[in-house]
């Protein structure tokens, strides 16, 4: 080979990686609707709010947080690919577009937020907990001393374990684990005394993994709600607004009383905000770069938010949960929906 | 004029380089400079100053001191100190079993070789992360929960939670006393070892464990005079688990068992090959001048069998420090754990990536570059 073959073949790549770099960005919407697929991340298996059932259909409340967002753009609640993501995973996989949301049991933190992604609006509030088994005998934080707690990395909870036991000197011996199931094991197995992660996760592992869940307590680590919220992208502000206002749709259908049963008689209601709401009086849709009826296309494919809870983590599940901080506001939760006009 | 430059082989072979070089150096510039506006696209903060910030997070065990109000920089350290006691450790263990898995294999012992072959058929041929996950699951289902620890010898316990066993406290004085009858067992045994065969009253079996009888009491006495300055810490349950003592967690033991035993497999092989690949006539040499098959095996083959053996163990040795970031897999706090838990802390992916590389190809230069020196000094020197 000659030099000016070498350097030629050097030089080619060079220039094409230029010219792939000029392109004009996409945005996520017309890279969605392109695609007809919307990916959203997902957990490694959190049966009520991200796991597949046994056809390998995923099901769970940030799995249909996820439909909904499919519904409003695709109109298919089916046109979703479920990635599975390890909490440490997660973020960088939503920076890079290897997703486009991430609904997968997220805290909103000022230090997130401030590092390239975006939060909606929340879609489950629930307080950090530690799970024991009820042999030993304790039930509440300030008699945990000495316990020795299994976390996994990759979420808030390493901090929340620090910040418990310094506030209230209980020398807790923390165990690191990088994976979810290692550290669900190893509590399991007895090499913890406890497992900490958010109350709603530790309700689906004792529904999912223990043998006898009612030998295992759960109760709350810190007196401080979190707000876990579905994020997207830094810097998308239309696909942000899309996802923000197709939860929200899940929220206002409960208050105002729609349901998946009623939503077809609800088209002829006087009530003007639920006109506007279900797109009957045209304006709300269009103004999000969606078709006017989005919201109606949501609650007739899935429901309002409280059918969604209840049916995946709520008394129509095996996690039993109470509505609790989920109720809506007018019913003592934190669930408020926004205006829809 | 141009024709002659145009012609010049010098010239055209220095413009071929500092062509190739200044591509290499635009390509490494623009892949820079791509990341960091791609960066800045996707508001990702950049930069190294979230170093300096405290880093919150526990990490579960550590040799050097640290408590989740030390800064990120000093978790970094922390994890690296338990990267290079883990790397140490292994090497060392896995050393001394894979020369004595060689030395089984070479045996004429038929059952002693077979199972040594056996033995490196087994754990060379099972990946490593699977043999980590095993040794894990046993160390965490065997053993009893701490409130029904077993106790083989008082003091150290046997739990699911791991091991326990007493403390050592020693005064100042006290490390130095150790020291000191440490010293006086090594001389104590070269004294009896080499005393003159002729003048000696005793077989050689008799005069060590004499010269051991004579160490032991004379410490135990000496003990005694400095007013006892070792005491024992035993550790004891107190509440949901054993306080105080010396701790050998599951995820340390898993880890360490888990690549020693798999290392250890790769060495004696190594070691093995070098060996059989020392000429016959060393043997036949050396049986020849009388020598015994020890003597021989110690004296001459060996030695020489190093200089084979050297490259290939730096290998080895490589690897070993690489795979100790499988410890993630059971929980062990080395430094691929603790960068992973600070990308998920601060979202600084691209930097605590670079640390880590930065670190293991310093680790594994460093690693390399003793490897070739001891190499170059055992190597045939050629007059």
């Amino acid at each position: 080979m000659t030099i000016t073959a070498r350097l030629a073949f050097l030089a080619l790549p060079l220039a094409t990686m230029m010219a792939a770099n000029a392109g004009h960005t996409e945005t996520t919407l017309e890279t969605v609707r392109e695609r007809d697929r919307l990916i959203c991340g997902a957990s490694q298996g959190t049966p009520g709010f991200g796991a597949p059932d046994d056809n390998g259909y995923w099901r769970g409340l940030d799995v249909e947080t996820c439909r909904a967002v499919a519904v409003a753009v695709l109109d298919d609640k089916d046109a979703v690919d479920f990635v599975p993501l390890s909490g440490q995973q997660r973020i960088p996989a939503l920076q890079t577009g290897e997703i486009d949301i991430l609904p997968r049991t997220l805290t909103w933190t000022v230090q997130r937020d401030a590092n390239g992604i975006d939060f909606t609006t929340p879609n489950y509030y629930e307080f950090t907990g530690f799970m024991m088994p009820k042999s030993l005998g304790i039930e509440k934080v300030e008699d945990m001393a000495g316990a020795t707690v299994c976390v996994q990395t990759g979420s808030t909870t390493e901090i929340v374990v620090n910040d418990v036991s310094a506030k209230h000197q209980l020398d807790l011996q923390p165990v690191v684990f990088d994976n979810t199931s290692a550290a669900r094991q190893a509590f399991f197995s007895g090499r913890c005394d406890a497992l900490i992660t958010d109350a709603g996760a530790l309700a689906s592992v004792r529904a999912s993994m223990a043998d006898r869940p009612d030998d295992y307590v759960i109760f709350p680590a810190t007196e401080y709600v979190d707000a876990l919220t579905p994020a997207v992208r830094h810097g998308d502000n239309q696909w942000a607004d899309i996802v923000r206002w197709s939860i929200q749709t899940l929220i206002a259908a409960e208050a105002f009383g729609i349901t998946q049963g009623n939503v077809d008689e609800m088209l002829n209601s006087d009530d003007p905000r639920i006109r506007r709401f279900l797109g009957t009086d045209p304006g709300n849709g269009t103004a999000l770069g969606l078709s006017d009826d989005f919201a109606y296309r949501i609650v007739k494919a899935l429901g309002n938010y409280g059918e969604v809870f209840e049916r995946n983590v709520g008394m129509g599940s095996p996690l039993k949960l109470d509505r609790g901080y989920n109720a809506l506001f007018n019913q003592g939760g934190l669930m408020f929906p926004l205006a829809f006009q | 004029m141009f024709d002659t430059l145009w012609y010049s082989r010098k010239l055209r072979v220095w413009v071929a380089q500092i062509a190739l070089m200044g591509s290499l150096a635009a390509l490494i510039w623009w892949i820079g400079g791509n990341t960091a506006q791609n960066l800045t696209e996707r508001g990702i903060r950049t930069g190294l100053d979230f170093l300096s910030r405290p880093a919150r997070f526990p990490i579960s065990e550590t040799i050097l001191h640290y408590s989740p109000e030390d800064s990120f920089l000093w978790a970094f350290i922390v994890g690296l100190a338990n990267t290079l006691w883990l790397s140490a450790l292994t090497i060392l263990l896995a050393t001394v079993l894979g020369l004595a898995l060689a030395l089984a294999r070479l045996s004429a012992h038929p059952m002693l070789s077979r199972l040594a072959a056996g033995y490196v058929t087994v754990f060379r041929n099972i990946p490593l992360i699977v043999q980590l996950l095993f040794f894990y699951g046993v160390a965490t289902s065997v053993f009893p929960p701490p409130r029904e620890a077993w106790t083989p010898l008082p003091g150290i316990y046997l739990t699911l939670r791991g091991a326990y066993a007493p403390d050592l406290f020693l005064s100042s004085s006290g490390s130095w006393l150790l020291a000191a009858i440490a010293l006086a067992l090594i001389l104590t045994l070269r004294i009896a070892w080499r005393w003159p065969t002729g003048k000696a009253l005793l077989p050689l079996p008799a005069r060590l464990c004499a010269a051991v009888a004579l160490w032991l009491g004379a410490s135990i006495a000496i003990w005694h005079l400095a007013g006892r300055p070792v005491r024992l810490e035993f550790p004891e349950l107190n509440g949901l688990n054993f306080r105080g003592g010396q701790h050998l967690s599951p995820e340390f033991c898993a880890i360490i068992l888990g690549l020693t035993l798999y290392t250890a497999a790769f060495v004696g092989e190594v070691i093995r090959g070098g060996v059989q690949a020392v000429s016959k006539g060393q043997w036949e040499g050396g049986r020849s001048l009388g020598l015994s098959e020890r003597q021989i095996m110690f004296r001459i083959i060996l030695p020489q069998a190093l200089r084979i053996i050297i490259p290939p163990m730096t290998s080895q040795y490589l690897s070993t420090v690489k795979n100790t970031t499988l410890a993630v897999a059971v929980g062990y706090p080395e430094l691929g754990l603790v960068v992973n838990t600070v990308i998920n802390q601060t979202g600084q992916a691209l930097e605590s990536i670079l640390i880590m590389l930065g670190v293991f190809l310093t680790i594994s230069l460093s690693v390399s570059a003793l490897m070739n020196w001891l190499n170059a000094r055992v190597a045939l020197v050629e007059r």
